[in-house]
C-alpha cells in the first residue's frame, strides 16, 4: 500500500515541432522545466529528486543525465534516476515518480521526458531493441509491427480504412485546440487521410504519428506539500504496468492484451466499474489511427471489435460522452521519450480544468495510457480528489 | 552428440547520421571566434561566475545566464597530456597536447589543443594564447590551437 497520496502540482511542456533549430537539447528541455517550476511556484532548491528519461540512441547522446538532469534542470548534487523503456518511457517516468513519492522516499519529485527526434534516427534506435538474430533482418522497427497489427485487427473485426481515417481526423482537429500540439489540422478530411501515401500496408502516411521535438515536465508532491502549493492538484488514483513479449507470434499481436490486463487492475484500484461512465476523459497512446480503435476496445471503453462503432457513434469525439485524446493524441504529437508523459500531463490538465479550448466539461477522473516496446501498456488514473 | 558445432557469432554494424543543434550559446561563441577572433563567456547573475564555454544555465545556482562577457585570448595551463598515437578522429597529426586552460577573465576551464608536443616544454602554470583559423568553419576548432607564450 502507498504511504502517501501523490498529486501533480506543476505542469510544463514545450510547443512541439518537427525541428527546433533555435535550441540545443538542454535549452529545449529547460523551457518545460522552467514552466513546471513557475506553475508550482517552487524554487529550484525545493526539488528533492529528479526522474528523467528519453531514448539515448535516438539522438546519439548517451548519459543524458548531464544534459537533462544538470544543464536543463536543478539536479546538481541531487538524486537523478533515468528511465528508458521505449515508447512507454514517459509513462514509466510518470509511474516511477509516483512510486518515489507514494513510498515516502521523497516529498516531491520533478519528472522530465524529452526527445529531439530530428537529430538522429528513431527507427535505428528502435531496431536495436529487436533480437539481432531473429528479428532485425525482418520485422524490426516501429512501422512494420504496427502495420501487421492493423492488418490482423481489421481482418478479424471488419474495421475499415475509413473508420481508421476518422481517428486521424478527430485527433488532428482536436490538436488545433491545443497550443502545444505539433500537427494542428482544423480542416483535415477523411479523403485527405485516405489519399495520403501508402507507407506500410494498410498504414498510410496520415494513419501514422509524426516525429516531434520537445519536452514535458511534471512536479509531484505528497499530500502535505501539495496543500502548500496548490488548491487545484490532480491526484493519482492508480498506476499499473503490464509487460509482454512478442517475437512474431509468440504472444497475440493484436487486441493489445496488456492494455486489458493493466486497465482492469487499475480500474479495480480506482473503484471504476464502467470506464466510459466512471471516467470523464482519456489520453491514450495511439501510434496509428488503427491502434486507437483497437486500444479503446482493449481498455474496455467498448466490446472487442466495436472500436470503429464507438467512434462512428461519436462517443469519443470532443462533443461525445467520453472524449478520447482532446489534446490531439500521439497522431498529432510524438516526442517519443515525452509522448506518454504528455498523456499524463494532458490528463492532469483535464482534471484541473485548465484545458481552455481543449477542456472537456466537468472532469473528475481521467485516464492516461502509455504504449510501447513489446506491446507493453502502462495505465495511470488521475482524479480531482485524493484516493484515501 | 560428440560432433563439433561451430560457435556462430553474428556481427552487427550500426551507422546513424546524427545532427546536433548548436543552440543560442554555442552559436554566439562560434560566431565571435570565427568572425572577430574574440572569445566570449557568459556570466551568472547570482554567483557572478563567468562560464567559458558558455551555456544557458549556471548549474549550481540554476539561473539563466544572459550577460555576455568578452574574455582574454590568453590563459594559464592547468593540466595537460601529450598525444603521440594517431587515430582517424584526431584534430591534428600527433604529437600534440590537450590542455585544460583557464582563460583570463573566466571562472571555468576550457579544454583545447596546445601545439607543443615536448612534455619538457609544457608546464602547469605556463601562459598560452589562442591562434585562430584563417578560414573559419563555424566550429570550436576555429580556435585552431593554443600556443605557448615565450
Amino acid at each position: 500500500m502507498p504511504k502517501h497520496d501523490v498529486a501533480i502540482v506543476g505542469i510544463g511542456q514545450t510547443k512541439f515541432r518537427s525541428k527546433r533549430r533555435d535550441v540545443n537539447i538542454p535549452e529545449m528541455i529547460y523551457e518545460a522545466v522552467k514552466m513546471a517550476l513557475d506553475d508550482a511556484q517552487l524554487e529550484p532548491k525545493d526539488i528533492d529528486a529528479l526522474i528523467i528519461g528519453n531514448m539515448d540512441h535516438f539522438e546519439g547522446i548517451n548519459f543524458s543525465e548531464l544534459m537533462c538532469g544538470i544543464e536543463a534542470a536543478p539536479g546538481y548534487l541531487k538524486p537523478i534516476v533515468k528511465v528508458a523503456t521505449g515508447g512507454t518511457t514517459g509513462s514509466s517516468l510518470a509511474i516511477c515518480g509516483y512510486h518515489n513519492v507514494a513510498s515516502g522516499i521523497y516529498d516531491n519529485v520533478l519528472v522530465i521526458g524529452w526527445e529531439k527526434l530530428n537529430e538522429g534516427g528513431a527507427t535505428t534506435g528502435i531496431i536495436t531493441a529487436f533480437d539481432p538474430v531473429w528479428e532485425r533482418p525482418s520485422l524490426a522497427g516501429a512501422l512494420g509491427p504496427l502495420a501487421l497489427m492493423a492488418g490482423m485487427y481489421s481482418a478479424k473485426y471488419g474495421i475499415t480504412a475509413e473508420q481508421a481515417a476518422k481517428v486521424t481526423v478527430k485527433n488532428r482537429s482536436n490538436a488545433a485546440n491545443n497550443p502545444f500540439a505539433h500537427l494542428q489540422m482544423p480542416n483535415i478530411t477523411i479523403d485527405y487521410v485516405m489519399s495520403s501515401q501508402m507507407i506500410s500496408y494498410p498504414l498510410r502516411l496520415h494513419d501514422v504519428c509524426p516525429q516531434s521535438e520537445g519536452a514535458c515536465a511534471l512536479i509531484y508532491a505528497n499530500e502535505e506539500e501539495t496543500k502548500k502549493i496548490t488548491d487545484n492538484p490532480a491526484w493519482f488514483h492508480a498506476v499499473e504496468t503490464a509487460h509482454y513479449y512478442t517475437f512474431g507470434t509468440d504472444d497475440k499481436m493484436y487486441d493489445l492484451p496488456t492494455a486489458t490486463f493493466a486497465s482492469k487492475k487499475a480500474y479495480k484500484k480506482a473503484g471504476i466499474k464502467n470506464p466510459v461512465k466512471d471516467l470523464d476523459v482519456a489520453e491514450i497512446y495511439e501510434p496509428t489511427s488503427w491502434s486507437e480503435l483497437s486500444w479503446t476496445e482493449a481498455l474496455g471503453f467498448c466490446k472487442p471489435g466495436e472500436g470503429g462503432k464507438l467512434l462512428d457513434e461519436g462517443i469519443t469525439l470532443m462533443s461525445g460522452e467520453f472524449p478520447v485524446n482532446p489534446s490531439g493524441g500521439v497522431l498529432s504529437t510524438n516526442p517519443i521519450g515525452a509522448t506518454a508523459l504528455v498523456r499524463v500531463a494532458e490528463a492532469a490538465i483535464q482534471v484541473m480544468g485548465r484545458g481552455e479550448k481543449r477542456q472537456v466539461p466537468d472532469v473528475e477522473k481521467a485516464l492516461a495510457m502509455g504504449f510501447g516496446g513489446s506491446l507493453w501498456t502502462e495505465i495511470l488514473i488521475l482524479g480531482k480528489e485524493p484516493m484515501r | 552428440m560428440s560432433q563439433e558445432i561451430e560457435k556462430k557469432v553474428f556481427r552487427g554494424r550500426i551507422k546513424v547520421p546524427y545532427k546536433h543543434t548548436a543552440g543560442a550559446y554555442v552559436e554566439k561563441f562560434i560566431t565571435e571566434i570565427g568572425k572577430n577572433n574574440k572569445i566570449f563567456g557568459v556570466k551568472c547573475p547570482k554567483c557572478k561566475k563567468v562560464y567559458v564555454p558558455p551555456k544557458m544555465i549556471c548549474f549550481e545556482c540554476f539561473e539563466k545566464m544572459e550577460e555576455w562577457v568578452e574574455i582574454g585570448n590568453q590563459g594559464i595551463v592547468k593540466g595537460f597530456t601529450v598525444i603521440t598515437h594517431s587515430t582517424p578522429v584526431m584534430p591534428l597529426e600527433p604529437p600534440f597536447a590537450y590542455g585544460i586552460i583557464r582563460l583570463d577573465g573566466a571562472d571555468t576551464d576550457f579544454v583545447h589543443i596546445i601545439k607543443e608536443s615536448d612534455p619538457e616544454k609544457l608546464k602547469i602554470g605556463m601562459k598560452v594564447k589562442a591562434v585562430f583559423k584563417e578560414k573559419p568553419r563555424k566550429r570550436i576548432l576555429d580556435i585552431e590551437y593554443f600556443e605557448p607564450i615565450q
